[in-house]
């Protein structure tokens, strides 16, 4: 396939991802609609391109593992789950209702597909390393991938997981932050700001750091992926430079990290994004 | 369960790391999915000459606990079987949150150990003097409590827990402790042992506790009361039926740990005796206190963990019923 068809696949995805958070999320009426449509267009390049995972076997030994350290983007992993063939996509629409399989934040023990259990944030970046260690000295080749929010590397334990991954030499991590610069109380810079910058301290850390402008372009994303498989003897971190509520009218604007719209404008955004799904595969 | 019984009050001639040690070794020496994951203390128990032997299979996290918990999950969710080391406080206090989500939430079964329990901190100081490490994973569901005693039970704990698909917290007595039991030893988890029957009172004792228990047997029997003394080792799941055995067979009960009594060896059997066999209980452990630095001879006195106490509380229960 060429690259030019492979991207428009990769975008068309992206669209649907989107959609299907937006279903999701709208099932219930409220949710971390910002932090699962920022990171829509990673999820599509991994699982639409370059994750190795079997739907019908989701605990693969040889799979590459995707975690949401950021648990919140739950949502974002059940469509993306969901439209890959691991569950019937409606199933997602049960999301925090009472005995779901699709709780807030991403469940090891709940959701087929699903890698390890996150939700206080910091956490899923050193159960990564773990998983990217033990699957090392097994002698398997495969890649983990764990998402963090910025808001989220103001735990220390981010910190800590990132000098154990350096010190191991654990090139087969690769880790996608989603600089969407907004986190809970307003803008990262104004909560708690990151000194040199993330990339910076990656850098610091002893990681192979690539900046991606775009953060929401599965091209430019797809590519910082391809150049993390070739880099060597050092962890990739991967700053998505993102848009928070990408692509959902309601929360775009704002940046909020959770969202209660109303029935009218859940009913505007899903058709807005079905229309940008219609558009972008008419393209 | 067999078990030889040796309580002559006798300090051991080697460390009680060395159990922890020698099992891991012996596995690992087996089994290539045996990790063990420290923080910077490699060298209080030992752990650095294992990660010579077996360099895939040994890793230092550095000082960072709550790093070494969430990798020790993550290597379990590829298939390791997985120990966690730190001191007390520290395997427990300040990585709990990490152990129970990344570990006990997710289903991940990590065995986490926490050197130099209550008063054993001795030197490091009351920062270092957990009394309430065991009562933090006490409240984690499902999770597996064991306060062992010496060597031949740490040692055979560790093999059980290795081969076990339950989340559990362990103490290890770092250094010098008193023998009670013959090498080669065989323990159940979840099950209590019975190192001397009686019918006045009945004592459960865990860890250090267990030598003072035998010897506040022996000064109770001089002054014609006859006490049943029972290691219960494992705090969690609580060997229910041997808690109300006690009651049935002595009529009132004497708990004693090296550890807050009024959130832990003393609370769960009074849990159980409350619910199933009401009879007066006596708690020896530590009452609402912090810890403080000293000897460990002077700790025990200070926080009143001697046979002495035991002898007292053990009147003090026969006296109320």
């Amino acid at each position: 396939m060429q690259k030019a068809e492979k991207m428009q696949e990769l975008r068309v995805f992206a669209a649907q991802i989107r959609l299907e958070t937006l279903k999701t999320i709208g099932s219930l009426g409220f949710g971390h609609v910002g932090g699962s449509m920022s990171i829509a267009d990673a999820l599509a390049v991994l699982y639409g391109d370059v994750m190795k995972v079997d739907p019908k076997n989701p605990r693969w030994e040889d799979r590459d593992w995707c975690v949401l350290s950021k648990g919140h983007a739950g949502p974002a992993a059940y469509a993306t789950l969901g439209l890959k063939g691991f569950y019937p996509i409606e199933e997602a629409y049960t999301l925090n209702k009472p005995h779901t399989h699709f709780p807030s934040h991403t469940d090891r023990q709940q959701t087929p597909g699903v890698d390890l259990t996150t939700g206080s944030l910091g956490q899923g970046m050193s159960t990564a390393v773990g998983a990217a260690l033990g699957n090392k000295i097994d002698g398997r080749d495969n890649h983990v991938f764990v998402f963090v929010g910025d808001g989220e590397c103001d735990e220390g334990q981010v910190w800590e997981a990132a000098q154990f991954a350096a010190h191991y030499k654990l090139d087969h991590l690769i880790c996608f932050v989603d600089y969407n610069k907004r986190q809970l109380d307003g803008a990262c810079e104004d909560v708690m700001s990151h000194g040199k910058g993330i990339g910076a301290k990656f850098d610091a850390f002893g990681w192979n750091v690539i900046d991606v402008a775009d953060g929401n372009d599965v091209e430019q994303i797809y590519d910082a992926v391809q150049a993390a498989y070739a880099n060597t003897g050092k962890p990739t971190c991967i700053v998505l430079n993102t848009v928070k509520g990408k692509g959902a009218t309601f929360a775009e604007p704002s940046g909020a990290h959770s969202s209660q719209p109303t029935p009218e404008q859940w009913d505007e955004a899903i058709k807005a994004s079905e229309a940008a799904y219609a558009a972008v595969k008419a393209q | 369960m067999s078990f030889t019984l040796i309580g002559k009050h006798e300090k051991d001639s080697r460390a009680m790391r060395d159990a922890y040690c020698d099992a891991l070794r012996e596995m690992m020496a087996k089994d290539p999915s045996v990790v063990h994951v420290d923080c910077d203390l490699e060298g209080c128990i030992n752990t650095n000459k294992l990660a010579k032997e077996f360099p895939n299979n040994v890793f230092n996290a550095g000082i960072a606990e709550a790093n070494a918990m969430g990798v020790a999950a993550g290597l379990t969710a590829t298939g390791k079987k997985a120990f966690m080391h730190s001191f007390g406080p520290f395997a427990s206090r300040r990585s709990f949150d990490q152990a129970f989500m990344s570990a006990a939430y997710a289903g991940l079964p990590v065995h986490i150990i926490g050197s130099d329990p209550g008063v054993c901190a001795a030197f490091n100081g009351g920062t270092h003097m957990p009394f309430e490490d065991m009562a933090l994973y006490l409240s984690v569901p499902g999770s597996v409590v064991i306060d062992p005693t010496d060597y031949a039970q740490m040692y055979c704990v560790i093999k059980k827990l290795a081969a076990s698909e339950k989340f559990s917290y362990t103490r290890l007595i770092r250094k010098g402790f008193t023998t009670v039991y013959a090498d080669g030893s065989d323990f159940e988890i979840g099950k209590g042992v019975t190192l001397a029957d009686g019918k006045d009172v009945a004592i459960i004792a865990s860890g250090i506790m267990v030598d003072e228990a035998l010897k506040a047997e022996e000064a109770l029997k001089a002054e014609g009361i006859s006490a049943k003394v029972v290691d219960m080792f494992t705090w969690k799941p609580l060997d229910e039926e041997l808690v109300k055995a006690c009651a049935a067979d002595c009529g009132c009960i004497v708990t004693a740990e090296n550890h807050q009594a009024g959130c832990g060896l003393g609370s769960v059997v009074a849990n159980c005796v409350a619910k199933n066999c009401p009879v007066p209980m006596e708690m020896v452990g530590v009452q609402d206190r912090f810890g403080q630095v000293g000897p460990e001879d002077f700790l025990r006195k200070e926080y009143n963990l001697t046979a002495d106490d035991i002898v007292a509380a053990a009147k003090k229960a026969v006296s109320r019923k």
